[in-house]
């Protein structure tokens, strides 16, 4: 009867913990909806800022960072998924392949402030592109490569090596296995891997603080030498930069920025499930 | 050593020495394959079987840490020369494995994989190819109809016919089995059995069986192989019926293994 007890208990506490974990999230969202929901409107969404950015919409702010995120994934998804099929499939135990992890797992290390600053002195300054969605966009994939390098690699490898076995004995070589079964079979967790890292690149602000980001400019990016508004950005200078900012603006924007990261989630998860259902081990 | 009166073998193996991790695997191996016929190596588990049959086709490349001495001869032609094209040879020289391992996909796809690897793409030629296989394989009357169902939806016995199909697909000149039955149950089993009767008056098989009954079943030649190192080897009935090393029979008879 104590035994029975004891194990009671456990599943209570066990499951107090994993409540706890939704309870920030849903506490964040909570927040930000509430205080953030008047200041939503079409015009809000659409419109051109006004006033010092005390009047008017978000939109080149919105666009900037849908900019942004597609220039990361320009660069970020061949060299990260080329990298992983490498790493995975080619690369022998040598210390070649050594050092190549442990330069991954060392970018994944680095914190983004100092991104910021790699990015400045590197594709600002050096390559002078300038302030500019080149120099954002590539701060921001060198960033995002790390999660996508593990988590695809991760998912090539946990594709059977019966799979490249059976490939190579009826006359296969390794790229074509790869091609043919390795690489579709391991699609979902790729995928997943580029959006969660797409994901966090959409949501950075110090990355994107010396590269890219303009305060106010109302107007839309014309080409990748232009700098642009970008929403993290944006809400970290209308929270702590502008005197008399209403309170519901802030808020509406993080409502903006949060439900665009929820919706890239969300699809990821559809896209997910879709692929797991045709996978076939 | 070569067994008198028949034609050129089509396989030739010389003084195969074989070492993978530091540990010796085979020692020493001489044996010379018939053609179109079945060639039966048999033994107690962990003797160097497998792996002697993997080398028949380089699949053993895929693998690091591993010494090889001595020579191999597929139709004459000395495979681990360096100027083979090893995926030719896999064409070449196919195998079918110990379990059922359809690729991701259809039938049809399973049964063209590798033709369509090899670049072959004239759809005639592949609808044909695919009624062949199939039917070599004694699956045709039983999956004509679903073609474009997927593989992983048949049976055991049926996957491991498939797989037969398979390689079958691309004309080999050798087909290698390893334990291809292991997995079935004995109506599957007899079919397989039977497929490769029908299969031995074109291709030359070689197979590692997995059970002694199973070898003496289907043996046209045996070679006994015990821990990497090649005890005996003759015309199949000799070997199981009045076999001259006392090790072969001790196994033979059950004693061991």
């Amino acid at each position: 009867m104590n035994r029975y007890r004891v194990q009671q208990a456990g599943f209570v506490l066990l499951g107090a913990t994993a409540l706890a974990v939704v309870v920030p999230i849903l506490l964040i969202l909570l927040i930000i909806i509430v205080r953030g929901w008047p200041a939503l409107s079409w015009e809000f969404v659409t419109a051109m800022p006004r006033d010092g950015m005390r009047a008017g919409g978000l939109f080149p702010a919105i666009v900037g960072t849908l900019v942004l995120t597609m220039g990361t994934a320009l660069v970020a998804i061949p060299v990260g998924v080329g990298g992983a099929i490498y790493l995975s499939e080619y690369a022998r135990d040598n210390w070649l392949t050594n050092s190549i992890r442990l330069a991954i797992i060392n970018l994944a290390g680095i914190p983004s402030i100092v991104y910021g600053l790699f990015g400045l002195g590197m594709f600002v300054l050096f390559l002078r592109f300038g302030t500019s969605i080149v120099a954002g966009s590539m701060t921001l994939a060198i960033m995002t490569l790390p999660v996508i390098i593990s988590t695809a690699e991760e998912s090539l490898r946990s594709v059977p090596q019966e799979f490249r076995t059976v490939s190579a004995s009826l006359g296969g070589t390794t790229w074509q296995g790869i091609r043919n079964i390795v690489l579709p079979q391991a699609l979902p967790g790729i995928l997943t891997g580029i959006v969660l890292g797409l994901l966090r690149a959409a949501g950075e602000t110090a990355p994107i603080l010396f590269t890219v980001a303009a305060f106010y400019l109302p107007r839309l990016p014309r080409t990748p030498m232009d700098s642009t508004m970008a929403l993290p950005y944006h809400l970290y200078v209308i929270s702590t930069q502008v005197p008399g900012m209403p309170e519901s603006l802030q808020y509406g924007t993080a409502l903006i920025l949060l439900t665009i990261v929820l919706s890239m989630n969300v699809a990821a998860a559809f896209i997910r499930s879709y692929f797991r259902r045709r996978r076939q081990w | 050593m070569r067994m008198t009166g028949l034609p050129e073998p089509k396989i030739r193996i010389q003084n195969v020495s074989y070492a993978y991790d530091r540990k010796q695997v085979l020692r020493s191996i001489s044996l010379d394959i018939p053609d179109r016929s079945v060639t039966v190596c048999f033994g107690p588990a962990g003797g160097g079987k497998t792996t002697l049959l993997r080398l028949i086709n380089r699949l053993n490349d895929m693998v690091d840490g591993t010494s090889l001495s001595g020579t191999i001869l597929v139709g004459g032609q000395d495979i681990y020369a360096a100027d083979t094209h090893i995926p030719t040879l896999r064409r070449k020289v196919g195998m079918v494995f110990a379990l059922p391992l359809p690729l991701p996909g259809t039938i049809r796809e399973n049964v063209l994989y590798g033709l369509k690897v090899a670049g072959v793409h004239d759809r005639g030629h592949l609808e044909e190819r695919l009624e062949i296989s199939l039917t070599q394989a004694a699956l045709w009357d039983e999956v004509k109809d679903r073609l474009d169902g997927m593989a992983s939806a048949l049976s055991g016995g049926q996957q491991q016919r498939l797989c037969i199909a398979r390689s079958l697909a691309l004309e080999p000149e050798v087909l290698l089995l390893d334990e291809p039955t292991s997995g079935l149950d004995p109506i599957s089993t007899a079919k397989v059995e039977e497929s490769l009767q029908q299969l031995k008056s074109e291709y030359t098989i070689v197979i590692v069986p997995h059970s002694v009954q199973q070898a003496a079943r289907v043996a046209d030649y045996a070679a006994f192989v015990l821990m990497g190192e090649l005890v005996e080897h003759g015309p199949g009935k000799t070997v199981f019926t009045t076999p001259k090393d006392s090790r072969t029979e001790d196994y033979v008879t059950g004693r061991f293994g």
